[in-house]
């Protein structure tokens, strides 16, 4: 008898999960200093790249605004969409697959693998199969994925995590990439040096002999194509097409929101997904495929359309929007706190501000530590400015911050200390004339920071503000005071 | 123009000079300043910490008090504060389901500017030596607040008027847009990531050899001030709204 445990989730949801507080994990993170220089140098340099071929384009607003708006309508129509999908890619010979969590779409492929015979595949880079943590999954049942992008190959190699969406070794520079090839790339040249184009031909002889051996690959999809049944992957280096062209067997993993309606919508996407992700002007391979086609390519096609909590996110008004992300990137890369932490801070498969809210919305908010996500960020608004399809992500940031101390709030029997300032401060800021009271007060402040008139140290949640700042001695009167003094009594 | 002054909590409780210059800057000029009494705060720290119920006293409070026919405009020394009027007010109304309230902050909202926002747009000022015979005889370097520029798009206002100050030298920022990492309560919650930025802005301003580095932001500058101070460097911060002030004849110090 099979037991229903109620209120369950039904599956495993993969890897989205933060596993300890952020805060906690930051501290780590930010003593680790070769990691901070390299991401330093690596963001501010696609920053660059990024406004100097965003600058070239007169009409960026308002192809940022097509693009927010033909995602907002693709989400608004998301069932119809899906089905018109389906019915148009299995026209034309593909077959689709539906998966609500990670678990379902772990073990779909893997079936589908299984039926192949064939115990090896070739990966193109895709978040959505990191999401589900397929590779992991696949050599649990004794099939071996190959990582076919050179950066998704360095954390393969080295038993690591990437720490980027778009540049997963971005923790990473080019000796410690040499090191990792050195030790773990079968066959490699010994006397490898960290000469990128040495780094690159070794990677290149290494995945050619993969290449021409698979007989199955997987790959993600950054769109699908409603009205056409098209699937499109958009790469840099050809490993993708070569994946997409080579094999017999040919699974796409991709998460439901990524159908846009038309192909006419592609146009739009093509300008704003290169310059935001990696600042060209046009990405090096562009691969679209509607099912299989006779005689040429993979034969068998299959996609799997993944949830994975994402109707979750769609369901909540104030955070939806953020389905609408298209994985450029941009936001993590202008992000100050993303700088400083890099992405395994963030525990997630999506790290940085877009992470902060796709997480906790696909999860729930009270989930392992998500909901110290939405906190990760000063709300500086770079990554609203710099997103590419307008996601307001400092605004779903406070709303899901919103959320995380609502559900807290049923948790916790004693208030924390924070609750109380908050209680406090909701009642000395909700009048004018209770802010008045407080503020004769003032004083007494002058009084604590003594001769140097500053005050150096703070107790309780307030220690934090005093471990690297002073605050100034406050004035012997208030601005409201010298008012009704100066301005009233005239 | 019959102008009502926010003064935004900070300023009120801990840099009264900063309101009291923008009530000289705007009698100068010839407008009538009167000051709500019953105004107290945005309610945006509330609001970015997550704690919406105990927000909306607040900026009930705040719609209150600023929800009137008897003045023109509103302005406010702080492009955090307005932007937090402008954009958080309605969405804490609709989030708590209120919707006449909602209303009523977009009113509230379209109505307060930012201090140089109100200066250059609607009062057209674009020489503050001329126009508001403005005088800082001090190289100062300037760090734009994250939700003036980007939140209500101020641009260059504040940088531009504060470069026709007379006697004023101004010393280029580097990496001048990077967020100070103040944040309000990010800055104890994530302490240690907000010291990181927060170090790096301190050695950007020390390496522009300004004695001040000033600001449109009480806040942030009471951060940046923070850290100067402890780390034992010279430059002081001052609000820009106390160098509009200053004039030949009452000049600030710093």
């Amino acid at each position: 008898m099979t037991q229903v445990f109620l209120g369950m989730p039904a599956g495993g949801q993969g890897n989205l999960f933060e596993q300890e507080p952020f805060p906690q994990a930051a501290h780590r993170e930010l003593g680790n200093t070769q990691m901070r220089k390299n991401l330093r140098h690596a963001t501010h340099s696609i920053r660059d790249k990024r406004l100097k071929v965003v600058g070239e384009l007169p009409d960026w607003e308002a192809l940022r605004d097509a693009g927010s708006t033909i995602k907002n309508n693709s989400m608004a129509t998301l069932e119809e969409r899906l089905l018109e999908f389906e019915k148009n890619f299995t026209a034309r010979g593909g077959v689709v697959h539906w998966a609500r969590d990670a678990d379902e779409a772990n073990k779909i492929v893997t079936e589908l693998v299984r039926a192949t015979g064939s115990t090896e595949v070739v990966k193109v880079k895709s978040m959505a199969t990191q999401e589900i943590g397929l590779n992991e999954h696949l050599e649990s049942e004794g099939i071996d994925a190959f990582e076919t992008d050179l950066a998704e190959l360095i954390v393969q190699l080295g038993h690591d995590k990437p720490s980027h969406i778009l540049v997963p070794a971005i923790h990473k520079n080019r000796t410690q990439v040499r090191d990792i090839f050195l030790k773990e790339m079968p066959g490699v040249d010994p006397n490898l040096t960290d000469d990128p184009s040495k780094l690159a031909n070794a990677a290149r002889a290494h995945l050619r002999k993969k290449f021409l051996a698979a007989k199955v690959a997987i790959s993600g999809a950054n769109f699908a194509l409603a009205d056409t049944g098209t699937l499109g992957v958009v790469e840099s280096e050809g490993n993708g097409r070569m994946c997409l062209t080579l094999p017999e067997t040919l699974i796409t993993v991709m998460g439901i929101e990524k159908v846009l309606p038309q192909w006419e919508d592609i146009e739009v996407f093509m300008q704003l997904l290169p310059r935001s992700s990696t600042g060209e002007r046009m990405n090096p391979y562009t691969s679209l495929w509607t099912g299989a086609s006779a005689d040429d390519g993979p034969q068998n096609v299959h996609i799997v359309l993944l949830d994975n909590g994402r109707t979750r996110a769609l369901a909540d008004r104030f955070g939806r929007t953020a389905l609408n992300c298209i994985r450029c990137s941009a936001c993590m890369n202008v992000c100050p706190v993303y700088e400083r932490t890099g992405g395994h801070a963030y525990g997630s498969t999506y790290p940085g501000p877009i992470g902060a809210i796709l997480s906790p919305l696909l999860t729930g908010i009270e989930v392992e530590e998500n909901g110290s996500l939405p906190y990760a960020s000063s709300l500086c608004g770079a990554c609203y400015e710099a997103c590419p399809v307008k996601i307001n992500i400092p605004e779903i940031l406070v709303h899901l911050r919103g959320e995380d101390v609502d559900a807290k709030r049923e948790k916790h029997k004693l208030p924390t200390q924070m609750d109380l300032l908050m209680k406090g401060g909701s009642w000395a800021l909700g009048k004018g004339k209770n802010i008045g009271l407080l503020e004769k007060a003032l004083p007494l402040g002058r009084l604590a920071a003594g001769k140097d008139k500053k005050i150096k140290k703070l107790p309780g949640i307030a220690a934090g503000w005093t471990q690297s700042r002073d605050i100034p001695a406050p004035p012997n009167k208030s601005f409201r005071d010298w008012w009704s003094d100066t301005k009233e009594s005239k | 123009m019959r102008i009502a002054l926010f003064a935004t909590c900070i300023v009120d409780a801990m840099y009264p000079e900063t309101a009291k210059s923008t009530v000289k800057i705007l009698e100068r000029l010839g407008h009538e300043v009167i000051f709500p009494k019953a105004q107290a705060c945005c309610g945006q720290m509330h609001m970015n910490s997550g704690y919406m119920p105990e927000a909306l006293p607040v900026v009930e409070n705040h719609i209150n008090a600023f929800d009137t026919e008897d003045y023109d405009v509103a302005v406010a020394p702080s492009g955090s504060c307005v932007a937090s009027v402008k954009h958080q007010h309605p969405y804490l109304a609709e989030r708590l389901g209120k919707p006449e309230l909602k209303d009523r902050a977009k009113a509230v909202g379209a109505r307060t500017y930012e201090l140089t926002q109100l200066l250059v747009d609607v009062l057209g000022i674009t020489n503050a030596a001329e126009q508001l015979g403005s005088y800082f005889p001090e190289t100062i370097t300037y760090h734009p607040s994250c939700h003036g520029m980007r939140s209500l798009g101020l641009g260059d206002r504040q940088l531009d008027l504060l470069k026709t100050v007379g006697g004023i030298t101004i010393n280029e920022l580097p990496e001048a847009d990077q967020c100070c990492g103040f944040g309000g309560t990010f800055s104890i919650k994530n302490a240690d990531v907000s010291s990181a930025m927060l170090d790096d802005k301190v050695k950007n301003i020390c390496s522009t050899g300004a004695s001040a580095c000033s600001g449109g932001d009480a806040s942030c500058l009471m951060h940046i001030g923070g850290g100067l101070s402890r780390t034992g460097a010279k430059p002081k911060t001052l609000h820009l709204a106390d160098i509009l002030a200053s004039t030949m004849e009452e000049t600030v110090s710093l």
